[in-house]
Formats: C-alpha cells, sequence, structure tokens
C-alpha cells in the first residue's frame, strides 16, 4: 500500500438543467394530469403521499449507495478497472461484468452509482451495460429475495437459464454500434 | 423487514469500505466521503421527481388491463405485448414478478411470461427515470436501452427451446 494520497478522480460537471430531466418532468406532469382528471383529487393526493413515503425510505439506501460508490472508487485502482473492463480488455472484460452483475447485492441504488463511478475511472461502456444488464435480469439477490417466493424454482430455474446469455449479446450490441459509430465518424 | 435488512447490509458494506480506506489515509477518507454525499445531494431532487413520476404511472396503469394481455394473448404479437406490458409495468422490485406470477396462473403463456418479466426487467420505466437517468450518463442509457430491444425476444425463444420444466 503506498502512504501518499493518490489524486482523486475529477468529478464529472453537470448542468443544473438537462434534456433527461426534462423528459422526466413531462413524463411526471403528463401521467400526474391524466390520474387527476381520471380518478379525481383524492387519488392525486393519495399517490402523493405514498410516494413521498417510499422517498423517505429510499433515502438511507441511496446515500449508502453513493457512499459505496466513493468508497469503492478510492479502493479499486484505476488501472485494476481499466484493465478488467476498459476498452481494450475485449470480450474476457464483457465475461467479467456478466459475472459480476450476478453476485453485486442491492437494489437499483447501489448498481447505478457503482456503474458510474466505473464509467468515471475508464470503465467501458458495453462492459457496463453488461453489468446493469446481468444484474438485472440473472442478478441472484434480486431472484433470490424477490422472484422465487413468486413463481417457484422450477420456473425461475428456466428463466434464469433461458436469461443467462442476455447480458454478454447486451454488451456486443452495444460494442458493435459504438464500432459503427467509429467507422462512420471516419471521414 | 427485508427493507431494513437490506438497509443494514449497505451501510455494513459502508463502514467496511470507510475503514479500508481510513487504513489507507484519513483525509482520503473525508475527501470520498465528502463526494459520496455531494453526489447523493445532487440526486436528491432528481430522485424526489423520478419518485413522483413512477407513483403516477404506476396509478395511470391498471394491472387486471396487463394480466389480461398476458393471458389472452399468444405468438409473436402476443411475446411483443408482453414485451411492452413488462417495459411499462412500474413499481418496485415486487409488482412485475407478482403479475407474472398472476398471468401464469391466469392461463398466459409461459413464453409470454418470460418475455413480460425479461422486458420488465430490462426496462421498467420506473426505475428507468429514478435512478438511471439521473445516476448515469445519458449517452450509456440510450445504448443500453437499444441494446435491449432484442433480448426479451430471445429470452422467449430459448426458453422455448430450453422447454418448460
Amino acid at each position: 500500500m503506498q502512504s501518499e494520497t493518490p489524486p482523486l478522480p475529477p468529478r464529472r460537471k453537470r448542468r443544473a438543467f438537462d434534456w433527461p430531466t426534462a423528459i422526466l418532468i413531462a413524463i411526471v406532469v403528463s401521467a400526474a394530469a391524466y390520474v387527476y382528471w381520471r380518478d379525481g383529487a383524492a387519488r392525486f393526493v393519495d399517490v402523493i403521499w405514498s410516494d413521498a413515503d417510499l422517498f423517505i425510505w429510499m433515502m438511507p439506501n441511496v446515500l449508502a449507495g453513493c457512499l459505496i460508490a466513493a468508497l469503492v472508487t478510492i479502493l479499486l485502482p484505476r488501472e485494476t478497472v481499466s484493465r478488467w473492463v476498459g476498452r481494450d480488455a475485449g470480450f474476457k472484460g464483457i465475461l467479467i461484468a456478466a459475472g459480476a452483475g450476478i453476485i453485486v447485492p442491492g437494489g437499483p441504488f447501489t448498481i447505478y452509482p457503482i456503474a458510474a463511478a466505473f464509467i468515471g475511472m475508464g470503465a467501458d461502456a458495453a462492459a457496463v451495460v453488461t453489468l446493469i444488464t446481468s444484474w438485472t435480469t440473472i442478478g441472484l439477490s434480486r431472484s433470490l429475495v424477490w422472484e422465487l417466493p413468486f413463481l417457484g424454482f422450477d420456473f425461475v430455474l428456466w428463466r434464469w437459464i433461458a436469461a443467462l446469455p442476455l447480458a454478454i449479446l447486451a454488451g456486443l450490441i452495444v460494442r458493435a454500434i459504438e464500432q459503427y459509430w467509429r467507422v462512420k465518424a471516419k471521414p | 423487514m427485508i427493507d431494513i435488512v437490506v438497509t443494514a447490509a449497505l451501510w455494513i458494506i459502508v463502514v467496511a469500505l470507510a475503514l479500508g480506506v481510513a487504513n489507507r489515509s484519513r483525509p482520503l477518507l473525508r475527501e470520498s466521503a465528502k463526494e459520496g454525499i455531494l453526489e447523493f445531494l445532487r440526486l436528491v431532487p432528481r430522485m424526489a421527481i423520478g419518485v413522483l413520476g413512477s407513483g403516477f404511472i404506476a396509478a395511470a396503469l391498471p394491472q387486471d388491463f396487463v394480466v389480461a394481455w398476458l393471458g389472452s394473448s399468444s405468438g409473436i404479437l402476443g411475446i411483443a405485448l408482453a414485451g411492452i406490458a413488462g417495459a411499462m409495468t412500474p413499481g418496485g422490485p415486487v409488482v412485475g414478478f407478482a403479475i407474472a406470477a398472476a398471468a401464469l396462473k391466469g392461463g398466459a403463456g409461459a413464453p409470454q411470461v418470460i418475455a413480460y418479466s425479461t422486458a420488465w426487467a430490462l426496462y421498467a420505466f420506473p426505475r428507468l427515470l429514478t435512478y438511471e437517468l439521473p445516476i448515469m450518463p445519458a449517452k450509456v442509457v440510450w445504448l443500453r436501452v437499444v441494446a435491449s430491444l432484442p433480448l426479451p425476444f430471445i429470452a422467449a425463444w430459448l426458453a422455448m427451446l430450453i422447454g418448460k420444466p
């Protein structure tokens, strides 16, 4: 372990307003207007209250997710990340990301901050997409905690096997799209 | 109950990582904790909008309708409809699985249910709105969305190939 302090990764600059947020607000407003029009004010207020409840419950997890991402960024050397899942890691990077997605615990409040931190540390977009896809489709914590009680072992195993190649496919598709862009960008 | 277990597990991980960083250097721990908290504060307003949005989308979509879609449809069109229904299905980690279970019991085709739960896992708009768009670079989100388009079909097809247990 080195004794001197390594420099922190630069924080990504963000504008206060950006178009994903604009789309979000547009969707929220239209869904809210529809519910108000169809179900009336009482239901409208009801939805807001249950959302507020969910929001308050979410906060400790989201804070934990952000702290985990910040701390992992310090503990994992940048070179390791780019060697394992960087652009030059090739198919191996996609395989590692798919495997990591299966075992990463927690909810969206951990996976997205960690994925974003990995991008900041030089991980390949294809590997990050593979990680998220693997986590959502074949993540063990999700399947064991939530899916099994509802659908039963046989069905879950069947779905799990059918979903096994999806994350790798997603990564390969992203790589193909990026390749296409790069070829197109050249004169 | 499970919520509390998850939260506790997350904070145990936070403490373990913090000890690891503190072991290396105290100022570094303070810096990275500040970094994490700043990121959190930046996310809060976006997430508030996302949570509000997913709540209203959930209220706008009747669940019986989704089950009926899955139950009555068949073939490629049925799988496509199931995929769209899955992508639109809101709610936390439970709703999609609960609807899939209800549809299975109600006589829906198993490949449709696979397509449904795969599309739900991949897209679930509320998760996209609440977490992914606020946190991730937009380019990576759109790459993921495009790359995921064929996946529910492939999953349904593979499930048919393997054959239901």
